[in-house]
C-alpha cells in the first residue's frame, strides 16, 4: 500500500486499487453485484426456457386469438362462447375495473365517515365505530367475503318463492338469494339528448360553485350552494325528460320459470366482493381519516371556533383540509390494496380478470406462463394507472411550499 | 463470449437436469413415496374417510400403482388438486401421476402435453335438478342458474350444450366439488352439472338424495383415467399397464382373495402365469419386480372389486357398471393381452 504523502496520480493504476482503494471500492461492489445479478436473471430466463422446452412447450401468445368457449355470467361488454380469449380476458378486466372502482368509492364514504364518527364525543358511537375498524382489520378479507356471501345467500328468499310482481319490493325490486334484481332502464331514441342536458347541467354546477366562490371572496356573502347545486343536479334532466316525452323508459323483472325475466340483475357474488372489500379497506381507511384530523392542532379548531363558525363548517372547511395532506398519501395504497384484493373473488365465483385469463384460459390452453405475465402486467398497469391519478390529486391538495 | 460460454454452460446443466427429472421411477424409487394428485373429495373417488386415510375408486388407482413400483400400497403421498390447479401440479413435477376424473381429450393429450394411460371410467355430462321444479329434461332448463366447476371439460359442453340447443342459462363458476354441492344445496343455482359419476357420489352424501333427480340426458363423452406428463415413456407405461393390470385380472378371475395362492402355485393358464410374474420376464421388461402386478391387485383388488367396494350398486353411490363392464359382459374395459 502507498502511505499518504504520496501523489495518486504518480503511482497510476493498479487492479489492486479496485478492492483497496475507497475511491473505487464501491464501484467495484457495484459492477459486482450488477453482473451477479445479471447472472440470476439470465439464469432465471434461460432455466424458464430449458423447462419449458423439456416439456415440450413454446412461449406462444396466439392462444389469445382462439376460440375460448366458456361463458361468462356477468359482461359489461358483449360477449359469448365463441369469442376470443382475448376478448374474455377483457370482460374480467372490465369486472376487475368495476369491482375495484364501486369498492374504492364506497370505502372511501364509510372510511371518512367512521373516521370522524370514531373521534365522536358521543360514547356510545365512538365504541360501535371502534368496534367496527378493529373487528375489519383484525380479520383475514377472504373470511369477510365467504361470510358476507353465505349471509346473503342463506338468507334471502328462492327466486322461485316470488310467485308474482307483487312480492317484489315496490313491485320491482326483488333480493334472493341469487342476486337482486332491479329495472332495467331502456334508452330510446332522444336519450342522447337527455344526456346531454344532464352534462349541461353538471357544467353548470361546476360554474355556479366556481362563480359562488368568487363572490364570496369578493363580498363575504355565502349562497347556498349546496341546495342550488341539487336542483341543477336534478331539475333540467327531469324536466328535459318529461318534454322529450320520457325517452327511458324501464324494463320491469318478471317472475319467471326459474328465475327473474327481464330486468337487471346484480349477482351476490358482486354484492358481496363489493361489500366485503368496501367495508375491510373502509376500516382502513377510517384509521387513515382519524390520524389525518388528529394530525391538525387543536388550536385551529379553537381558532375557528372563537371565529364563531359552526363544527361541521370548521370541519369542511379548516380541519378536513388540512387533514388531507395527511389522509391522501396513504388513502392511494389503501385504493392499491382493494384493486389487488379483488382477485379474491375466485372464492365467490365472481369473474375478474383473475376467474377468467387467469384461471379458467390458463387452465384450457395451458398457458401458464403467458397467462400469468399478462395478469401481472394487467394489475402492474392498473396500479400504477391510480397512484398515477391519485397523485395528480395528492400534487393539488397537498401543501404548497414557496 | 463470456455470456454465451456460461449461458452454453447453463443449457448443459439445464439438459443435464431435465434428463434427470424425465426418470420419474426413479424418483419415485429413491423418495420411496408416490406424489399422486387426486381430486380435494369425492366421495367413492377420492376422499379422506374419518381417520383421514384416503380411499376411493381413483385412490385405488394410486394405491396400485404405489403397490406395483414400491411393493407398499400405503406408500403414497395424496395431493388434493382442483379442476384449475391440476395440470400445473403435474407439469411442474409436484406429483407424479394424476389420478382425477380427469378427461382424456385431444387438446389435453397434444397441447398440454400428458400422456394418458388408459381409462378406468368412461363417464359422460349429467344434469342435477331439485326434484320439485318438476324439471323432465334438460332441454327445460331454458333460463336456469347452472353451477359449473371452471376449468373442466364440463364447462366447455355445457356451454356448446346450450349453445346448439338454443337456450339460455346463467353459469356460476365454482372451484371445487364441495363448494358446488353447499351453492346447490343453498339455492344459489337451480342445476349443478358434472360428470354422471360425480353427480350421483354427490347426490349420496345428499341428507335426501330422494329430493333430486339427474336428467336423462347425456350431453358428452367423459372417458376418465390417469395421466402423466409427456416424455417419460416408462414412466407412462408403468402407469398404463399397472391400470390394465387390474382391468385383465377381473377378466382372468384373479382377485385379492386368489391372487397369492395363484401366484405361489401357478395355473394353467400363461396369461395369468404371465401378469403374476410366475412366467416371462414382463416386470424386468419395465424394472419393476416380477410380482409388481401381484402386488397390485393385492393393493385394493381387481378393476371389479375396486368399483364395487367404491362406487358399486352395493355403495351409497350405487353406479351401474354400464359401459364400464368388461368387454366379454357387453362393456368396453378390454385391456391388452400380456404377453
Amino acid at each position: 500500500m502507498t502511505t499518504i504523502s504520496d501523489p495518486p496520480a504518480r503511482q497510476g493504476f493498479r487492479p489492486s486499487q479496485l478492492i483497496y482503494d475507497t475511491r473505487y471500492r464501491s464501484l467495484t461492489i457495484q459492477v459486482v453485484a450488477m453482473i451477479l445479478l445479471m447472472l440470476a436473471a439470465s439464469w432465471l430466463v434461460s432455466n424458464t426456457i430449458q423447462n419449458l422446452e423439456s416439456l415440450g412447450k413454446d412461449f406462444d401468445f396466439g392462444f389469445l386469438g382462439q376460440s375460448a368457449g366458456y361463458d361468462i355470467n356477468q359482461r359489461l361488454i358483449p360477449y359469448e362462447n365463441q369469442d376470443t380469449h382475448g376478448r374474455a380476458a377483457l370482460v374480467g378486466i372490465l369486472n376487475t375495473i368495476l369491482v375495484a372502482f364501486m369498492g374504492c368509492a364506497l370505502a372511501t364514504v364509510l372510511g371518512v365517515i367512521a373516521g370522524v364518527l370514531r373521534l365522536s364525543s358521543n360514547w356510545v358511537v365512538s365504541r360501535l365505530i371502534s368496534v367496527y375498524v378493529e373487528g375489519f382489520r383484525n380479520v383475514p378479507l377472504l373470511l369477510w367475503i365467504i361470510l358476507i356471501f353465505a349471509v346473503v345467500n342463506e338468507s334471502m328468499p328462492h327466486p322461485r318463492d316470488f310467485a308474482s310482481t307483487s312480492d317484489m319490493f315496490l313491485n320491482s325490486i326483488a333480493v334472493t338469494r341469487q342476486g337482486t334484481w332491479l329495472p332495467a332502464p331502456i334508452f330510446g331514441n332522444l336519450s342522447g339528448i337527455l344526456l346531454i342536458v344532464f352534462l349541461a347541467s353538471l357544467v353548470a354546477i361546476y360554474g355556479f360553485r366556481y362563480w359562488a366562490r368568487k363572490r364570496q371572496e369578493a363580498t363575504g356573502e355565502i349562497l347556498p350552494v349546496f341546495r342550488i347545486s341539487l336542483a341543477l343536479f336534478i331539475l333540467p334532466t327531469l324536466i328535459a325528460y318529461f318534454i322529450l316525452g320520457m325517452p327511458i323508459s324501464l324494463d320491469y323483472p318478471e317472475p319467471g320459470r326459474f328465475r327473474f325475466e327481464g330486468g337487471l340483475l346484480i349477482r351476490n357474488s358482486l354484492i358481496a366482493l363489493w361489500l366485503a372489500l368496501s367495508l375491510y379497506t373502509g376500516a382502513f381507511i377510517a384509521e387513515i381519516v382519524r390520524s389525518g384530523i388528529l394530525s391538525v392542532s387543536k388550536g385551529q379548531s379553537e381558532a375557528s371556533f372563537a371565529l364563531g363558525l359552526r363544527p361541521n363548517r370548521t370541519m369542511n372547511l379548516v380541519i378536513l383540509p388540512q387533514a388531507m395532506r395527511v389522509i391522501v398519501p396513504p388513502l392511494i395504497s389503501q385504493f392499491l390494496n382493494l384493486t389487488k384484493n379483488s382477485s379474491l373473488a375466485i372464492a365467490v365465483g365472481y369473474m375478474d380478470v383473475r376467474a377468467t385469463l387467469g384461471g379458467i384460459t390458463i387452465n384450457q390452453t395451458g398457458r401458464e406462463l403467458e397467462g400469468m405475465l399478462l395478469l401481472g402486467l394487467f394489475y402492474l398497469v392498473l396500479s400504477l394507472v391510480i397512484s398515477g391519478v391519485m397523485n395528480l390529486y395528492n400534487n393539488r391538495v397537498k401543501l404548497k411550499e414557496r | 463470449m463470456k455470456k454465451s460460454v456460461f449461458l452454453g454452460a447453463l443449457t448443459v446443466a439445464g439438459l443435464c437436469a431435465g434428463a434427470s427429472a424425465a426418470a420419474t421411477l426413479d424418483d419415485v424409487t429413491a423418495r420411496g413415496t408416490l406424489n399422486c394428485g387426486v381430486t380435494t373429495g369425492l366421495v367413492g373417488f377420492a376422499a379422506p374417510d374419518a381417520n383421514g386415510v384416503w380411499e376411493g375408486f381413483d385412490v385405488g388407482v394410486c394405491r396400485a400403482v404405489a403397490a406395483a413400483v414400491l411393493g407398499d400400497p400405503t406408500a403414497v403421498e395424496f395431493v388434493p388438486t382442483t379442476g384449475q390447479t391440476r395440470f400445473t401440479a403435474l407439469a411442474s413435477g409436484e406429483i407424479d401421476m394424476l389420478a382425477r376424473n380427469t378427461t382424456w381429450t385431444f387438446s389435453r393429450d397434444v397441447d398440454l402435453k400428458f400422456e394418458f394411460t388408459g381409462i378406468n371410467y368412461y363417464d359422460g355430462q349429467g344434469f342435477m335438478v331439485p326434484r320439485e321444479l318438476g324439471v323432465a329434461s334438460a332441454k327445460e332448463l331454458d333460463g336456469a342458474t347452472v353451477c359449473i366447476q371452471t376449468g373442466t371439460t364440463t364447462e366447455l359442453n355445457l356451454a356448446d350444450f346450450f349453445r346448439v340447443n338454443n337456450i339460455n342459462y346463467e353459469p356460476v363458476p365454482i372451484e371445487t366439488n364441495a363448494e358446488a354441492q353447499q351453492q346447490y344445496l343453498a339455492g344459489a343455482c337451480d342445476v349443478y352439472t358434472t360428470d354422471a359419476s360425480g353427480l350421483a357420489a354427490t347426490r349420496a352424501t345428499f341428507e335426501a338424495p330422494a329430493d333430486h333427480v339427474i336428467l336423462p340426458e347425456i350431453i358428452s363423452k367423459e372417458p376418465l383415467g390417469p395421466l402423466v406428463r409427456h416424455g417419460d415413456n416408462e414412466w407412462g407405461d408403468i402407469v398404463r399397464w399397472t391400470l390394465n393390470a387390474l382391468i385383465a385380472a377381473e377378466e382372468l378371475g384373479v382377485t385379492s382373495a386368489n391372487v397369492e395362492q395363484l401366484a405361489t402355485e401357478g395355473t394353467d393358464n400363461p396369461e395369468i402365469n404371465r401378469l403374476l410374474g410366475t412366467e416371462g420376464e414382463l416386470g424386468a421388461m419395465f424394472g419393476l419386480d416380477a410380482d409388481w402386478a401381484v402386488q397390485a391387485i393385492m393393493a385394493g383388488g381387481n378393476y371389479g372389486e375396486l368399483f364395487e367396494q367404491n362406487i358399486g350398486e352395493s355403495t351409497p353411490i350405487g353406479l351401474a357398471r354400464g359401459l364400464n363392464a368388461q368387454w366379454t359382459e357387453g362393456g368396453l374395459l378390454y385391456s391388452p393381452p400380456f404377453r
